[in-house]
């Protein structure tokens, strides 16, 4: 029955084979390197060799015997078995060989070895069944063939995907389009981007207007219109009209160089998990080895010297073969990596930029979230956000107010101007003097136009009407009579409401805010968006401290990410777990400060990220369990006599592709 | 001074080996293998020229995993 099994197996193995070689591997995007090529090759000629002496009566190898001398038909069957063996197996055997000479004796090479030529010697004495030895070996070879193969077509897809450097740049010269590489492009050239082609190199744009397509880049796949004279950043598709881009940096400094040496490096920072499994893997084989050779030796000696029973070496010693297939750690050795590496390659296609393996770890774990107000909850743009008890028209007040301001370059008045609308016209305004600290007072058409805050207006003994709302108020009086207020504040971010309670979906614990701002409007927007614990009126410094402070009280190995805006936060972003800044296209000293790094500023991407870890390294354990699991199982049943070496082999191969298949499902974090 | 290099390697577990065989060489402070882009990182110990230190390291490599390459 076996034999029939085995059989059919084998007609499968050819057909499979024969396919895999002539049709997809002759085609250029196989994927199939040279080395997989030859072993292909000697996988589809040991299989119809076995199978044809499979096939051959022995009947006919008994005949030999009558014919020329006794043992004639055993000595050449076992010939042509052996030749096959050989044709499959000699890379393993010498493997096995150069291990010994080397020290390096415990490895799978040699588990292998011993086990077939085990196997082998045990059937030259029984005259039997050289099919097994043939058979491990060749389902061995052809587990560890699909291995390199899915696991390198993985690798390479995952790549593809993560794939956004520009092959090439446009450069206008002698009135013809010319293409170069982008590294021999230098600053200040012009190049010229066509419509459905990547922005190669950072730079400004000198002609043209279009729609950019930053999902490569954000993971937003709402279109981003630019103009002349708007900075451009590399990576992004040009999608609908001509551009001629004068360069800023050289193609090595582009953000598109930078985030691809960033993605690409980041499995090399190795996490926990991976380090356990590979100091593991160091034990395990070993342990392994030593097992079956306890199993071979001692069950026979126990059963002869103390029970008085025959000995039956041949049943334990297979035992023993049989436990040594099952010891090749290479399924858990080559998850772990990949689910990594999947979960890096998927979120940096969400637009967050994790910079190693081991963030994403601690990520997963984060259970304190920690934001600077500017720049991540708010816009970090102020905004005129109201205007109150104003004795004229609204747009009036404002005019009045941008053009007493017009001379300041201060925050507060670039708000103004932006209210204004319109470029104020400066001949209008004379005697301007700005009162540090308290505002302007300006002669704007004649009227003598006051500017500023409450402690202007009590210097002028204008009486006003104080605000209830939190923000930066501009009291205006006009020729010494009060005439309303103007509410500048910078406001939250549309989707950080939802980006809290999302945090707190992901089982983040607790949320802290921290800035520089005043109590009163630090305590609304915290309020506006349900942030348990708020810290205002710090300084930078005492941000540092106050970080220090919250991870002397978090527990266990709960993880504390501190998210900013990147700019002046860097001491913060690198003293908490996990530093994660916002909004850094185009922003070197986020991308350089943070361990995680968000390339547009949407607060959702934070909970994302952490939804993404979460994921990612719930796919981990779940490998490490199953791997683990099934060769506990199969040791245990492999030790008692229920499982063979066919098993053995199914084992090893079948968890090793169930693994890599999980690790792929990292990749898929889009509906997360 | 830290290089890259290019390598060829078929298994995770044999990539783990050639990390620890780069490490124990002379003159390498610190090494990582990244199997998935198929990469290796080699800092070098000071006064060591890499040239030669990579000889060593690629023979050192290829003691544990014959079939494996380091492209210098």
């Amino acid at each position: 029955m076996q034999e029939i099994v085995i059989d059919i197996l084998l007609a499968v193995v050819i057909v499979t084979a024969a396919v895999f070689r002539f049709i997809v591997g002759t085609r250029p995007d196989g994927g199939m390197t040279k080395k997989q090529k030859v072993m292909l090759t000697r996988i589809l000629t040991a299989s119809v060799i076995l199978l044809i002496l499979q096939l051959i009566p022995a009947a006919l190898f008994a005949r030999l015997d009558q014919v020329l001398f006794p043992t004639a038909g055993r000595w050449l069957r076992f010939a042509f078995y052996l030749a096959d063996y050989f044709i499959i197996g000699y890379d393993i055997l010498r493997k096995a060989v150069r291990g010994i000479l080397n020290r390096q004796v415990f490895d799978e090479n040699f588990l292998m070895a011993v086990a077939t030529v085990g196997a082998m010697a045990l059937a030259i004495y029984e005259n039997g069944d050289y099919l097994e030895a043939i058979a491990v070996m060749l389902f061995y070879q052809i587990g560890e063939w699909f291995q390199s193969y899915a696991v390198g077509k993985s690798r390479r897809n995952i790549s593809d995907l993560m794939d956004i450097r520009p092959d090439y740049a446009n450069v206008e010269r002698d009135g013809s389009l010319e293409q170069v590489d982008p590294d021999e492009v230098e600053i200040g050239t012009v190049i010229v981007v066509q419509p459905g082609e990547k922005v190669p190199i950072d730079g400004v744009i000198v002609e043209g207007s279009s729609s950019l397509n930053t999902s490569a880049l954000t993971g937003e796949s709402l279109p981003r219109e630019a103009k002349t004279g708007d900075e451009i950043i590399s990576g992004c598709i040009n999608m609908t009209g001509l551009l001629k881009i004068l360069t800023t940096r050289e193609f090595g400094e582009s953000t598109v160089s930078k985030i691809l040496d960033l993605v690409e490096n980041a499995s090399s920072r190795k996490s926990k998990s991976e380090d356990f499994i590979s100091k593991f893997a160091r034990i395990y084989t070993p342990a392994v080895c030593y097992s079956a050779l306890a199993l071979a030796v001692l069950p026979p000696l126990v059963r002869m010297l103390a029970m008085g029973l025959a000995a039956d070496w041949g049943t334990w010693v297979y035992r023993a073969l049989t436990f040594l297939v099952i010891s090749c750690p290479c399924a858990l050795v080559i998850s772990i990596p990949l689910s990594f590496f999947a979960g890096i390659g998927g979120a940096s296609q969400e637009g967050v930029l994790v910079k190693g393996s081991n963030f994403l770890e601690s990520l997963s774990q984060t259970k304190v979230v920690v934001f600077d107000k500017t720049g991540t909850l708010t816009q970090g743009v102020f905004e005129v956000n109201g205007i109150h008890h104003s004795e004229m028209e609204d747009a009036k007040l404002i005019e009045y107010a941008a053009l007493a301001e017009s001379a300041s370059s201060h925050p507060i008045s670039k708000s103004l101007q932006r209210a204004y609308g319109k470029k104020p016209d400066r001949t209008r305004v004379s005697d301007i003097q700005e009162i540090s600290g308290r505002g302007v007072i300006a002669t704007v058409d004649g009227a003598e136009v006051a500017a500023g805050n409450d402690k202007l207006m009590e210097q002028l003994h204008i009486s006003y009407i104080p605000c209830h709302h939190a923000g930066t108020i501009i009291h205006i009086a006009i020729d010494g009579a009060y005439a309303g207020h103007i509410l500048i504040s910078d406001i939250v971010k549309p989707n950080s409401q939802k980006a809290i309670a999302a945090l707190k979906n992901a089982g983040v614990e607790r949320t802290v805010m921290l800035t520089g701002d005043g109590k009163k409007v630090a305590e609304q927007v915290a309020g506006s968006l349900h942030i348990d614990t708020v810290y205002s009126e710090l300084l930078p410094a005492d941000k540092v401290s106050k970080v220090e402070e919250l991870l002397g009280q978090k527990t266990g190995k709960a993880k504390l990410a501190f998210v900013g805006d990147g700019i002046n936060d860097a001491p913060v972003l690198s003293r908490a777990d996990i530093g994660i800044a916002m909004g850094a296209m185009g922003s070197d000293a986020a991308i350089e400060a943070a361990d995680i790094v968000l390339m547009d500023d949407d607060p959702m991407k934070i909970a994302k990220a952490i939804k993404i870890s979460r994921k990612c390294l719930g796919i981990v354990y779940q490998n490490i369990v199953m791997a683990l699991g099934v060769k506990a199982a199969c040791l245990i049943l492999g030790a008692v006599g229920l499982a063979n070496m066919y098993l053995a082999i199914f084992a090893d191969v079948g968890v090793m592709v169930l693994a890599v298949l999980n690790a792929i499902r990292c990749l898929f974090v889009k509906d997360l | 001074m830290k290089k890259t290099y290019k390598i060829e390697v078929d298994c995770a577990n044999c990539a783990n080996l050639m990390e620890d065989a780069a490490r124990k060489t002379a003159g390498v402070q610190a090494a990582t293998v990244n199997f998935m882009t198929q990469k290796m990182i080699v800092e070098f110990s000071e006064g060591h020229e890499p040239k030669t230190v990579m000889q060593n390291v690629l023979k050192a490599c290829k003691k544990v995993e014959p079939d494996c390459e380091i492209f210098l």
